[in-house]
């Protein structure tokens, strides 16, 4: 696809900040420590890329889907995990205040996200609702003015930081399945409240992770987010913006490790000359460029179908997520290949390029729960 | 009040560089940056934005294309452009660039709070002559390597930098200051900042649109007016390659000391 | 106005512009009056040097001759012993006007570039900016080009009566040289980078025998729009690059630990005999060392005895500001390094390796 001047800007813009401000030491700062980085949230938040997203009048800047897939795809291309920062109040964390909060809520919680001075985390997932969220046990039950919410999420992506959650909790006890839940937003300091220890991840660390625990959680009716027992709806469709988002995170992984192989493949000697020069090494970049561009062009069609109201976005969303993710991870292992013994030594980068590919086709729904979205809807 | 930024699009040497058989440089197949003195100067115009709120145009000399770069500045918060373009200003060397900015900028008129903010040097050329040349023919006083300014009504106070140290120097406005990139880290550029750049003014100033100022003459602009010629260009020749010492790191470090001090250079 | 710098024919001899800071000589005003003497003998004609400054300057004269001035024209004034750009363009412009040079010779000092472009503005002359080669005549012209160029000098056609100064440059980084000439104006101007010509050995007779003139200043306050409020010399000592015989530069090699391949740097200088350390622009850029140790087309241009580069890869703009050293090492893991181009002795292998064996091996000696 023919970017736009603006776009073209966009990802200069957006490459150019990557590259100076996500730096090696940072970089292995976040892979050592798993910890938050607050320098470098700081700067996004600064340059208002938590917004990028979200409308001018709730903090953010305006931009459409494909923007931020431009800005997700960048960033991920120098540093997977960094692209989840700025991702999430765009997507996950924003997403369902947009598509049906309050005014009041809107400007309560979503503009200082935008802005990036608050963070807001998606708590959807449960022990044992992954795939199946409509199986969740976390009840809220109501109680005067103020609903009191009981239950455990897990692997809640920003939840050791985060200052606000948007927790899916069943409202209607009777009901099975996806039906009678709602959302609420939850105030990580209300009594009751914890988070579970972070986890110890494969990849994408620099982004804690982990349970929210929910005990007689006093929640005001006025911070039930969207119609009461309608809550799986609006899930649904916030993962559409997520997966989209995913499907640029893999991409801009994947691209990375295949500036990383280029780069030594012409560099590595082996037998008296470069490794690019055997074909073994040399189809096998070709089949990564080539994978990669694919890619990039059903991503950035699904972004513009998003934006111009496709009544096939959805699909094309999962599609996306789907084929990205399962690419950046064919692709990084190519990577990992073309580099040998060195590919699996942490000092190189696509080492990490391919732990953090590793997430992508599982979070945000399976690739097999991709299949089931897009089979499901060619079948209807 | 106002603050002028003079930005030039380079070509970037930092990365590959074509030369014609001619020995001119292939500028067609280069990259083109944003002179990287001159983003400092943008950044310090800004910063002054922020602080008291003024008007930042951003002005450059250049072919159509260099519209890309000002709007890249437009993107970082400036408030408007002015590309002083046309085939009577090709050829000039500093002299005659710096009269045909000068034209310009009296053109776009400078009030008397007004700043002048210019890169120090391109990276293309390394003059750094247009800067106090434009001072010189606007009659304003200049500071040059300005590697801190701060501002109060209409004096400015910058330390300017010496090789070893530094002055503070106290100026009026109007005045113009050339900065260095220690001076500043430029901000990147937002994405409503990207979305509304093509949006806002954009004027394009040709010679007509100039040759009524009393610095545009046709005998002080373009190839003609410039007082330099370059007599010959040409490209340095490769140093002869000289030895590369093999074997282990033991061997390579003592057969290189062993020669030095056979030549008795150590 | 009586001054018209298109009459060429009425204008005669070689200025050199005399930079003082606190009273003392710049390095590079000797390295100009030193070039500015060959200039001059090449041209036939007189070098006078332009010495501004407050009381007592003019004592300095001595010392100019002495490298090969004929005459040093004094301007005392307190006024002038600070730098000021308002009040030197006017004093230097109003003594050109009258007394026309053909030449003007600046050093490109951080002052020498904020005054030169200037006086040439107001002169409505040309200047060539950061000179590395200066030729009058056409003769040495021809040889400097077979000696530095790619061209084949023997089969081209030159105009040897040419008496235009021919002045050289880098262009792009390093990339391109350029020889500008200013046939249409006088005096004809250049500023040139310190460092890069040689001083001429000092000369007590003609110390003694220079002749000094002394003109007065006609300023007025009105005419200095600028107050320096104070001038600073850094406490911390900068690097001299330029006077040094042995320098050994750092490069992105060291990147896995800045810190230890900086002391190993320092320590291999040491024992090569009082070096100093240099660093290529990822270094200083990095942070990892401050901007005064850069050597390159945009740091500082050196010819050093001895010049070691560790890790630096060689972008020409690097190479630029080091090809002329006397003898050039590289230590670089890359054997394709475009370093190893110029370099004398080059060894494939980790700084951080060889450069203890280095350290080790010399101190044998």
């Amino acid at each position: 696809m023919i970017l736009s001047k603006e776009h073209e800007l966009m990802r200069k813009n957006f490459r150019n900040f990557a590259e100076t401000e996500f730096t090696k030491e940072i970089q292995d700062e976040l892979d050592e420590t798993g910890e938050f980085n607050w320098e470098i949230w700081n700067k996004m938040a600064k340059y208002g890329f938590a917004g990028t997203k979200i409308p001018v009048e709730y903090g953010g800047q305006g931009g459409d889907t494909l923007s931020y897939v431009l800005m997700n795809e960048e960033f991920a291309r120098v540093c997977p995990v960094l692209a989840i920062y700025a991702n999430t109040p765009n997507s996950l964390g924003g997403g369902p205040l947009l598509a049906c909060g309050t005014e009041e809520q809107l400007q309560k919680y979503l503009t200082p996200a935008a802005q990036g001075k608050k963070h807001i985390v998606f708590a959807l997932t449960e022990p044992g609702a992954g795939s199946d969220p409509g199986s969740m046990t976390t009840k809220a039950v109501q109680d005067g003015e103020y609903f009191v919410l009981n239950g455990r999420k897990c692997f809640i992506s920003g939840a050791p930081f985060a200052d606000y959650a948007i927790v899916y909790a069943r409202t209607d006890l009777q009901s099975k399945g996806p039906k009678g839940i709602s959302m609420f937003i939850v105030d990580m300091k209300l009594p009751g409240v914890s988070c579970g220890k972070p986890e110890h991840k494969m990849g994408i660390n620099g982004y804690p992770t982990s349970d929210i625990i929910l005990e007689d959680v006093r929640v005001h009716q006025s911070d039930l987010l969207g119609p009461l027992h309608k809550g799986y709806a609006v899930a649904m469709k916030t993962l559409d913006g997520g997966r989209i988002g995913v499907a640029a995170q893999s991409l801009g992984c994947a691209q990375g490790a295949l500036e990383e192989s280029i780069a030594y493949a012409k560099e590595r000697k082996q037998f008296g000359k470069p490794i690019s020069y055997n074909q073994g090494i040399s189809f096998m970049l070709a089949d990564m460029a080539t994978e990669i561009e694919a890619a990039r062009t059903l991503l950035y069609t699904t972004a513009q179908a998003k934006d111009a109201g496709d009544p096939n976005a959805s699909m094309l969303c999962s599609m996306a997520k789907y084929y990205c993710s399962e690419m950046a991870n064919r692709v990084c292992a190519k990577a990992v290949q073309i580099h040998g013994g060195y590919g699996y030594i942490k000092e190189y980068k696509v080492e990490r390029f391919y732990r953090d590919a590793r997430i992508m086709t599982l979070y945000e729904g399976t690739s097999q729960v991709q299949q089931i979205v897009i089979s499901r809807s060619l079948l209807k | 009040m106002k603050a002028f930024v003079c930005v030039k699009q380079v070509p970037d040497t930092s990365g590959k560089v074509a030369v014609n058989d001619n020995g001119t440089l292939d500028r067609a197949s280069m990259a083109t940056i944003t002179n990287p003195d001159d983003l400092a100067a943008v950044e310090a115009a800004l910063k002054l934005k922020d602080e008291c709120g003024c008007e930042v145009i951003v002005v450059s000399m250049g072919p159509p294309p260099a519209e890309s770069m000002l709007r890249e500045c437009l993107a970082m918060g400036a408030d408007s452009a002015v590309l002083i373009s046309g085939r009577e200003f090709g050829g000039s060397d500093t002299f005659a660039t710096s009269q045909i900015i000068a034209g310009g900028l009296s053109n776009l008129g400078i009030g008397e709070e007004d700043v002048i903010f210019c890169g120090r040097q391109a990276i293309d050329g390394d003059t750094a002559q247009v800067g106090p040349q434009i001072a010189e023919k606007l009659n304003l006083p200049q500071v040059t390597y300005a590697a801190e300014i701060h501002k109060q009504g209409k004096t400015l106070k910058v330390r300017r930098l010496l090789e070893d140290g530094y002055m503070t120097i106290e100026v009026q406005t109007p005045c113009l200051i050339t900065c260095v990139k220690e001076l500043n880290q430029p901000r990147y550029m937002t994405v409503s900042g990207i979305l509304h750049c093509y949006e806002k003014p954009y004027q394009v100033l040709d010679y007509d649109a100039l040759k009524d100022e009393p610095l545009i003459d046709p005998s002080t602009i373009g190839l003609k007016g410039s007082p330099t010629n370059i007599f010959r260009s040409f490209t340095p020749p490769q140093k002869g390659a000289g030895r590369m010492l093999t074997g282990s790191g033991e061997q390579m470090v003592s057969e290189l000391v062993t020669n030095l001090a056979k030549k008795h250079i150590i | 106005m009586a001054f018209d710098s298109s009459k060429i024919e009425e204008f005669s001899d070689i200025w050199v512009f005399c930079e003082q800071r606190d009273g003392a000589i710049m390095g590079t005003d000797i390295e100009l009056i030193s070039e500015g003497r060959k200039l001059a003998d090449e041209r036939g004609a007189r070098l006078i040097g332009l010495l501004l400054g407050g009381k007592g300057i003019g004592e300095k004269a001595h010392e100019l001759g002495g490298y090969g001035a004929d005459k040093i024209i004094v301007v005392e004034d307190e006024r002038l012993e600070v730098y000021n750009t308002d009040a030197y363009t006017k004093v230097i412009c109003d003594i050109i006007m009258d007394k026309k040079p053909e030449v003007f010779l600046v050093g490109a000092s951080n002052i020498g570039r904020d005054l030169g472009p200037r006086v040439a503005a107001r002169l409505h002359t040309g200047l060539c900016a950061d000179c590395t080669h200066l030729d009058i005549a056409m003769e040495p012209y021809t040889d400097f080009l077979r000696e530095a160029s790619t061209i084949d000098v023997d089969h081209v056609t030159f105009d040897m009566s040419d008496t235009n100064m021919k002045m050289t440059r880098p262009a792009f980084g390093g990339h391109l040289m350029a020889t500008i000439i200013c046939p249409r104006f006088r005096p004809c101007m250049a500023t040139v980078r310190p460092g890069v010509l040689k001083k001429a050995p000092f000369d007590e007779t003609k110390a003694k025998a220079v002749e000094v003139e002394r003109v007065a200043a006609v300023l007025n306050d009105s005419d200095i729009r600028t107050k320096v409020l104070e001038v600073v010399k850094e406490s911390r000592k900068m690097v001299d690059l330029i006077g040094a015989e042995v320098i050994v530069s750092v490069g992105n090699g060291i990147s896995k630990d800045p810190k230890k391949g900086i002391a190993l740097a320092e320590e291999l200088a040491k024992a090569l005999g009082n070096g100093v350390v240099g660093a290529s622009r990822a270094v200083t850029d990095a942070g990892w060392l401050t901007a005064d140790h850069q050597v390159g087309q945009t740091g500082k241009t050196v010819r050093p005895k001895i010049y070691v580069a560790l890790g630096i890869s060689g972008a020409i703009q690097h190479k630029a500001g080091m090809q002329d050293s006397e003898m050039i090492i590289a230590v670089n893991t890359n054997e394709d390094a475009p370093i190893f181009e110029v370099a004398d002795y080059g060894l494939v292998g980790d700084l951080f390796e060889i450069v203890p064996l280095m350290i080790e091996d010399i101190s044998k000696l």
